[in-house]
């Protein structure tokens, strides 16, 4: 009753671990490879093409912050110089889908992406907010906002505006930010939070039962001779058995739980797009 | 004192073996056995999302053709094959238990395809109207038509790449143990093809750039 598996792996949990390392390794590699061509999330403002004066960037991501304090979406605004050949659609996605934006649960994202030399621009929505932000007023808000001011050679007005109508739009609904807020302020736990828990758990079982099996019954327990303990119907010698209690460590390393909100830099929540929201051109 | 060990009570020696089956159950998941129900779930989840923007677009189509037909209503050839194409896109469903079949995902492609280009053409023809373009309810259904030609477009590359993985699941080491010995009734699933794919959503200008 071993469990063991016919994927043919033996030798108990060392190399259990290392295929299951190298099992991680070959699921992610093609994700990695993948991503390797977009650009980083290093803020909210992630202006790689160089047309947005400083001035406009620090009150830009001060609003920014301030909307994400109020209702939990995030909106980021990049700009890339080219897209290299490739359409505007699903660049944006992709680049939606590698930085996360939105919360896990919520999908409450926005993208404003800016391809100064392809002339292009897209409003990319989140899945939870395709009914509040919809195709339409992504496509009014590129039409009114940025293509006038952009056609005059105004990146950062244009942006400033186009941002500005977002949150408004998306403050339209008060109710329905102040509940998406309220519902992202305290740790979100899920089913994942959950498994990790109980397998924790278990490991502590084990790691302090076997500490409590030798310090426990000379001190309840009934001596039956020299370190030989009755305790609860079982027999305890923790002398001969301390040995073994040191081998179970529970090396959680824990390397992939990371979820959304860190400190310091900003980071995308985990947010998904479905492809919402609607593209120009100028 | 080998006699005193022996004598133990039993309870105390089931006891680590209770535990190491606690243990063993989840590694034993970890193996594998969950890896093609998993990719299966994820593949038919896809398609969901596929026949479900597909079908956003079939509710688009009527409100479309009524306003368009306001404005061009001579354009009546264009407008009753778009009717005709949605129809006919509308009757053929795939459900995820006939994804197994190429021939039925294949002639699910060609009538929504059908529907893509007449969508496209009357798309084409209503910019010889300009007060087809100035009107509201036009310029809205032409934003939704167009975010959800691109979410069909991402639907189907999410599904294809599920597809991609359920049916590696089904073919490469580990897993495929798992499913000679264990899933044996599992088939690959029918993926789009790549004309399909490549084929472009209905351009949409609003006037302010010829082919934007």
């Amino acid at each position: 009753m071993r469990g063991r598996c016919p994927a043919g792996q033996r030798g108990g949990p060392r190399a259990y671990a290392t295929f299951l390392g190298l099992l991680a390794g070959i699921l992610l590699f093609p994700l990695t490879a993948f991503a390797a061509d977009l650009p980083a999330l290093t803020g909210r403002v992630v202006d790689y093409a160089g047309i947005i004066d400083a001035g406009t960037r620090a009150a830009l991501t001060q609003k920014l912050a301030d909307f994400e304090a109020k209702g939990s979406d995030q909106i980021v605004v990049a700009t890339i110089p080219s897209l290299d050949g490739e359409e505007i659609e699903p660049y944006a996605n992709r680049l939606f889908r590698f930085w996360k934006l939105g919360q896990a649960k919520e999908n409450n994202g926005v993208l404003l992406l800016v391809a100064p030399n392809d002339r292009k621009m897209r409003i990319e929505v989140g899945y939870g907010l395709e009914g509040t932000l919809t195709d339409l007023h992504t496509k009014l808000i590129i039409e009114n906002d940025m293509v006038p001011a952009f056609r005059a050679g105004d990146f950062p007005g244009g942006i400033s505006k186009a941002v500005d109508d977002m949150i408004m739009v998306l403050e339209g609904n008060p109710e329905e930010l102040e509940a998406r807020g309220k519902r992202n302020e305290q740790a979100p736990f899920n089913s994942d939070d959950l498994f990790f828990a109980i397998f924790i758990g278990i490991w502590a079982i084990i790691f302090f039962g076997s500490i409590a099996a030798s310090v426990l019954p000379p001190i309840f327990g009934q001596k039956l001779g020299p370190g030989r303990y009755r305790w609860l119907g079982m027999t305890f010698e923790p002398h001969r058995r301390s040995s073994s209690g040191g081998g179970w460590s529970s090396g959680s390393s824990g390397g992939g739980w990371s979820s959304g909100g860190g400190g310091g830099g900003f980071s995308g929540g985990g947010g998904s797009s479905g492809g919402g929201g609607s593209s120009g051109s100028w | 004192m080998l006699a005193q060990r022996l004598a133990r009570p039993s309870t105390f020696r089931t006891l680590p073996a209770f535990l190491m089956m606690a243990i063993v159950l989840p590694l034993l998941a970890g193996c594998g056995y969950n890896t093609i129900p998993t990719a299966e779930e994820n593949a038919k989840a896809a398609w969901s999302e596929v026949l479900n923007q597909y079908q956003r677009r079939a509710d688009l189509i009527p409100n479309l053709v009524e306003t368009v037909k306001g404005y061009a209503s001579h354009e009546k050839d264009t407008l009753d094959a778009v009717v005709e194409a949605r129809a006919k896109a509308t009757q053929i469903t795939v459900t995820p238990e006939t994804l197994k079949d190429p021939e039925a995902l294949k002639k699910f492609q060609d009538a929504q395809s059908g529907l893509t280009s007449a969508l496209s053409r009357l798309i084409a023809v209503s910019e010889a109207y300009p007060d087809l373009k100035a009107n509201q309810n036009f310029l809205a259904l032409q934003a939704q038509l167009e975010g959800t030609e691109n979410r069909i477009a991402v639907a189907r590359r999410d599904y294809i790449q599920a597809v991609k993985d359920y049916n590696l699941t089904l073919k490469t080491f580990p897993s495929v143990l798992w499913a000679t010995f264990w899933f044996r009734s599992n088939e690959p699933f029918a993926n789009f093809t790549v004309d399909e794919d490549k084929m472009q959503p209905p351009k949409v200008d609003f006037g302010t750039k010829q082919g934007g």
